[in-house]
């Protein structure tokens, strides 16, 4: 399209690259959720309550 | 037993490294490639599989770190942005240092022993710091200091006050109250990419010092900071060797899967921790991390490849010895804080 070619080993790169995102933003969304559900009982249980 | 292809005792084992690793990163916002790469060269990875993985590695924590310290008002986009501009400038000089080098065929030994001394050089001058400063807190800034906004004249580093003197214009106002002329900022910028260039390093242990030390803003901040810039040095390297196929999938996962919630504690824990307690820890890993690269130099020049089983050993203890004692203080901090009062609710 447009006359530019991509060559397969951009869109494999960028197709990895992009999944290493998509697996961080998940995690951080995931834990943050962690933290919300366990984190007072967690840190509770530090402070030695 | 495998999931997904994978034996199960790797994925533990890369998913407890990971875990460690992401620590380090979220509390200094440093040690990612300077973990992973050697241990996975030791694991007998090649050499293109282990850069571009710990690469990609790197780039996914940067992201999970960085998301953390924003939602703790720690990231100052304006001087990363800044920082990226300068250190791009940097590396690319320092690359053609670096090639002038391997055209006169001493590459190997200057880069080796300048990475030694820079690593010692830093981790002396933190230590010592800390060790002067010791419990009057006059080492540096304690690491809750971006949450009072303004930044004490007392917590500014000497170099970094006689830098922020220098008035050229334009002026820049940095989170933590602090002024700096934005010369100052592409020079300090410039000079750590020089540096990072020249060693082929991520740089996170040089920028992160020189952020504080430098430009004098505030040790969270200058973490926070740091990251942002790593997200961006990180992504685009490891794209360019995805492009290749060098990045394995399978060794980044699990790596990421315990390093996101590593950094989660790692950043929570730079608003528990004092960094006057820890800053020595830091430096003695930078010193240990000197003697590591020493030793695996050593070892490839009389041809014993165990020494790079010392040396990796000695770079995972100093990292399990600080993360430790991260985690160990932030408990600590929590039992003298004591119960919180009613209707308070934890981070």
């Amino acid at each position: 399209m447009f006359g530019i070619e991509v060559s397969q080993g951009v869109i494999d790169g960028a197709t990895l690259i992009g999944l290493v995102l998509v697996e961080a933003i998940v995690l951080y969304f995931g834990y943050g959720l962690l933290e919300k559900v366990l984190g007072p009982t967690v840190t509770d249980v530090l402070r030695g309550e | 037993m495998e999931l997904f292809g994978i034996a199960l005792s790797m994925l533990a084992m890369f998913s407890g490294f990971g875990l460690l690793i992401g620590l380090l990163f979220g509390f200094f916002g440093m040690g990612g490639s300077f973990l992973v790469t050697p241990a996975l060269l030791v694991m007998g990875y090649e050499t293109d599989v282990a850069v571009a993985s710990g690469l990609a590695f790197v780039f996914g924590t940067s992201v999970i770190a960085t998301l953390k310290h924003r939602d703790l008002g720690q990231v100052d986009y304006k001087l990363g942005v800044l920082m990226i501009a300068g250190t791009t400038a940097g590396i690319e000089v320092g690359k053609m240092g670096l090639h002038w080098l391997q055209d006169i065929g001493l590459a190997n030994t200057v880069v080796s022993v300048s990475y030694v001394f820079l690593l010692g050089a830093i981790g002396l001058f933190i230590t010592y710091n800390a060790v002067k400063g010791g419990d009057d807190d006059d080492g540096g800034v304690s690491h809750d200091a971006a949450d009072d906004g303004e930044l004490d004249a007392d917590d500014i580093p000497d170099i970094a006050k006689k830098i922020q003197s220098y008035r050229v214009p334009p002026m820049m106002k940095l989170r933590g109250g602090v002024r700096v002329s934005l010369w100052m900022i592409l020079a300090v910028a410039f000079l750590t990419g020089l540096l990072s260039g020249f060693l082929g390093v991520g740089g996170g242990f040089i920028r992160m010092p020189a952020l504080f030390y430098l430009i004098g803003v505030p040790v969270p901040v200058a973490v926070g900071t740091d990251l942002f810039e790593i997200v961006f040095s990180g992504g685009i390297g490891s794209f360019l060797y995805a492009i290749d196929g060098a990045v394995d999938l399978a060794i980044v996962a699990p790596l990421l899967a315990g390093s996101a919630l590593g950094a989660r504690m790692g950043a929570a824990a730079t608003s528990l921790v004092e960094e006057s307690e820890i800053k020595v820890y830091f430096g003695v890993m930078l010193l240990l991390g000197a003697i590591a690269v020493a030793v695996r130099e050593i070892g490839g020049v009389i041809e014993m490849p165990v020494l790079d089983v010392v040396s990796l050993a000695i770079i995972v203890g100093a990292a399990m010895l600080v993360s430790g004692a991260v985690v160990v203080s932030s408990i600590r901090e929590l039992r003298a804080q004591g119960p919180r009062p009613t209707g308070q609710t934890a981070d």
